[in-house]
This record gives structure tokens, sequence and C-alpha cells, in this order.
């Protein structure tokens, strides 16, 4: 006596979707680096000067560590300033922008569009003009840093807020607690440790994204990176990359030590 | 037994935006200090039932009084007031699982400090006390430092009991307060309830799945069947075949 297992059906039994999605995604992949004319075997054919670049770069002058270590601290600061102000301010946009919080589609629609546009300036334009604003120096860097962060981080918050568990808020409201505090004792804890990971997470990438900054005098580690560039100094350009390698394995490790004691 | 009705359902129906109809000419009193027990099928409206009485959700049109007033055009504050004397218990806890026990608990008291005060956790030493005797209440003490998602179901539904004591409720609403529970510690928690019931005076009302449990704790009975009241009776004159009728399909 055999049981009778239940045929599977046609579109299971040949997976057609999966097949189907990647074709799609392989025929997309190929028709835009056609139509935006990518050569991709110019890659392979010229990366004997990638190499001579590699090689050049794989003397690090240490010599030079000792005068960048305070522009690498100047960056860090600023990275750490941007990121504080930018989140703070993202938290209660975030909280906004939040279908599961803000029931008014209009409110929740304006918000979500002044957001969409602060991450749809570019950093490097940002950064341009703050330093026409605010001349060369820090300033103009934390600032371009602080907007960038607000932008992604509020994204990546609202995101969050919108799988929390909803339990809590309806006894909250149950209990006769108002918005306010419903957010802070049954929305907060909920979302802290995600909060905190992806704090840590733009902190990494404005560490990076700061580097590119210091090209339009914006401070920090850059203008030093810039320099080395323009001199052809390679093994100067080394030793500030595996620097700032050194800076960002840091904060992914606090990051990672954080995530695991919060959870 | 001429005690003033706490809660008065009033030819209330309710109908959702897409035309089901959720309760239907619900009409009848609660007295003060009873012990109802609602059952029903899944489906059957009592979740909406219990959750008209502190205007969780909202109702199309008749009129439910809680101690002889429509709470009808209560908002904002009124409607917070409102809430904070009505106690609520739910299937899942609805404990921040991720809080300490204390926190969980001190939470259910912030409708009586400012927004500034409870957001800053300042709760007087008197409210601090007021929670750890919830929790010698429910015999959890000992847990009040613990985080929520420490504790087992049953604990954490005992939690979620202390925290509505903080609210200083009239009324307890419990919707399925057992369902995710194993049979010992369903016992525990029903005898909570009942225990507040008789030695607070608190009116308590209960969704249950199960007729036993509804026999066994009830003083009154209400069958729920598609969102009308089939059944509604004294727990004397409960008999086994009437309440069989309650969970017969239309």
């Amino acid at each position: 006596m055999t049981t009778q297992i239940p045929r599977r059906p046609w579109l299971q039994r040949w997976h057609v979707k999966p097949i189907g999605w990647t074709l799609i995604i392989l025929i997309l992949l190929v028709a835009s680096s056609r139509m935006t004319g990518v050569d991709v075997g110019m890659f392979f054919s010229n990366l004997g000067q990638f190499t001579d670049l590699l090689v050049r770069m794989s003397r690090p002058a240490w010599d030079y560590l000792p005068i960048i270590l305070h522009p690498l601290y100047e960056t860090i600061q600023m990275a750490i300033l941007g990121t504080t102000i930018g989140a703070a301010f993202a938290v209660p946009f975030a909280v906004l922008a939040a279908s599961n919080l803000v029931h008014n589609r209009w409110l929740r629609g304006i918000i979500r569009l002044i957001l969409d546009l602060v991450r749809t300036l570019p950093d490097l334009l940002l950064a341009a003009i703050f330093v026409a604003i605010f001349g060369i120096g820090s300033t103009a860097g934390v600032v371009t840093l602080a907007i960038f962060s607000f932008g992604m981080v509020s994204k990546l918050f609202y995101e969050v807020i919108e799988t929390i568990d909803m339990g809590p808020l309806e006894a909250l409201e149950s209990v006769g607690a108002n918005k306010l505090t419903i957010i802070w004792y049954a929305v907060l804890p909920q979302i802290m440790n995600q909060f905190v990971s992806y704090f840590l997470y733009t902190l990494e990438i404005n560490v990076r994204a700061s580097t590119v900054l210091g090209y339009l005098g914006a401070g920090g580690i850059g203008v030093f990176l810039q320099r080395s560039l323009n001199e052809f100094n390679y093994s100067q350009t080394s030793v500030i990359i595996l620097a700032t390698l050194v800076v960002v394995m840091v904060i992914d490790g606090i990051s990672n030590h954080l995530r695991r004691v919060l959870l | 037994m001429d005690k003033t009705p706490i809660i008065s359902f009033k030819n209330v129906n309710k109908v959702y935006a897409n035309g089901t109809v959720g309760l239907k000419n619900i009409n009848f009193e609660i007295p003060q200090g009873e012990f109802l027990v609602v059952v029903g099928l899944s489906g059957a409206g009592k979740s909406t039932l219990l959750r008209t009485i502190n205007r969780m959700h909202e109702i199309t049109s008749g009129e439910i009084r809680v101690e002889g007033e429509s709470i009808k055009p209560y908002k904002g504050r009124s409607l917070r007031l409102l809430r904070r004397k009505i106690g609520m218990i739910f299937q899942n806890f609805n404990l921040v699982k991720r809080s300490s026990v204390a926190k969980n608990v001190l939470s259910g008291r912030v409708s009586y400090y400012p927004t500034w005060k409870s957001i800053l956790g300042l709760f007087s030493t008197t409210d601090k006390q007021k929670a750890v005797q919830a929790l010698q209440r429910v015999s959890l003490a000992e847990k009040l430092y613990a985080r929520a998602d420490e504790l087992s179901g049953g604990q954490q539904q005992r939690v979620a009991i202390a925290r509505t004591l903080m609210q200083d409720p009239k009324i307890i609403l419990a919707d399925e307060p057992i369902a995710s529970l194993d049979p010992l510690t369903t016992k525990t928690v029903m005898d909570i309830l009942k225990r507040l019931n008789q030695e607070d005076g608190i009116t308590v009302i209960v969704n249950l799945h199960s007729v036993a449990l509804a026999r066994e704790y009830a003083d009154r009975i209400v069958g729920l069947r598609a969102g009308e009241v089939v059944y509604d009776e004294p727990i004397a004159a409960v008999t086994e075949a009437d309440l069989n009728r309650v969970y017969q399909t239309v």
C-alpha cells in the first residue's frame, strides 16, 4: 500500500518561475551593457596597468604614517559628528514615515518625498555647496556627512520600524497612553539594537565617504589622499588606504560586538 | 441581584468597511463585579465585542455605556481616561519583550503621569512599590529585573496582568488569555483573574474557546455566533446541550 503523493503542478515541477527570472535578469544585464557601451573585454586586456599600479602601491611608505595620524583622527571625528547629527534628526522623520505608525497618507507621503529628495542629492554636490558656504575645512565635511547620513539612516530606520511587533503598541494604547509614550515604551525598545547597528554601518560608510570629500577641501584624510595621488606617490596612497582600512575594521568589530550584546 | 450595570450594550452594530458584519444588534448589560465569559467560534465577533468596550474598535451604530456614561463622544484625553480604567489582557501577552519586567509593569501606570515624566521614567516611589506588589499578586516579584523574553508564556501573561493592575482598573477585558498556554498555566492565569474578580471586585470579561473552562469560572456565559448573541444565561442555568448550540455552524 503506497501513499498517493499529490502531483506537483506543472509550474513548480519545472521550476518555471526561478528559471524565468534568472533568464530575464541575464538578458537585462547583457542588453544594458550593450546599450551603454560597457566593454567587458577592455577590463581584461588592460588588467596589466592595474597590476602595475598594485605593484607600485605594494611598498607602503611607513614613515608617512605619523603625518596622516592627525588627519585620520580628524576624519573619524567628522564621521562621528556627522553621523550622530544625521541619525538624531532621522529618528522623528523615520517615525513619521512608518506606515504602521502614521495612518495619514498625506503626511507620510510628504515626509517620504523629503527623504527621497535628500537621498537624491549626491554627497559630492553637497560637499561642494558647503565648502562654498563654510569655506575649506571640516565644518563643510560634517554638515555634508550629517545630511548624507540623515537621508540614508531615516530610510533604514523606517523600514525597521515597519517590521516591529504591533502587539505591545496595542497594549500601551489600551492602557491609555498617548502617542509619544507609546512610541517611547513600545516602539523604541523593539528597534534599538537595529538602530545601533545601522548607525555604526553609516559611521563606517562615512569614514570612507569623508576620504572622498577631502578632495573638495572638506577636511580630513581625503586632503592627503588627493595630494599623494596628484604626486603619483602611490606608496603614500597605500599607507592612507591601509590606515583607513584599520579604522573601518575597528568600527566593524565594535558593531559586531554591540549587536551580539544588545540582541 | 440588583447591581447597577457597569457596562451596557444597546442595539450595537458593527459593519466593517468591506461589508462584513462584525456585531449584530447586541443588547445586554454587565453588572458590576461579574465574571462574564464570552464563548463562540473563531470569527464569531468575540474579540470585536471586547474591543468595542475600550474603543479599540469603533461601532457603526448603537450605544455602549460604561459606568452609565456613553463612551461615544470620548476622544483624546477623555478616551485615554476611559481606557485607563479598563485593563486589557491579550492572547499574545503583548509585552515589550526586550524591556525588563519592571519597565513593562510600570508602563501600565503611564496614563497617570504627564508625558515627559513617563518618558524620563520618573515614577514615584509609591508606584514603584505598587509595581512590586502587583508582581507579588501574580507570584512573580523575583522576576522584577528579568527581561520579559526570558520568561515562559505563562509568566509573561502574569506580567501582563500585573501591568493591567497598575492601571487600578474597574474592568478587565481578557481576549483569549490562555489560548497560547498549556493546561497547567491556564489554570494559574484563570485563577488569578478569578481572584482579582472576587477580592478586588473587578468586573472581568473573558473570551474563551473552551466551554469547560467557561463553566468552571464564569458567573454568566454569553454565546456569540456570527456577531449575534445567541446565548445568555447565568451559570446556574447553563447546560451542556445549550452550549453545544453556540458552536453549531451557521
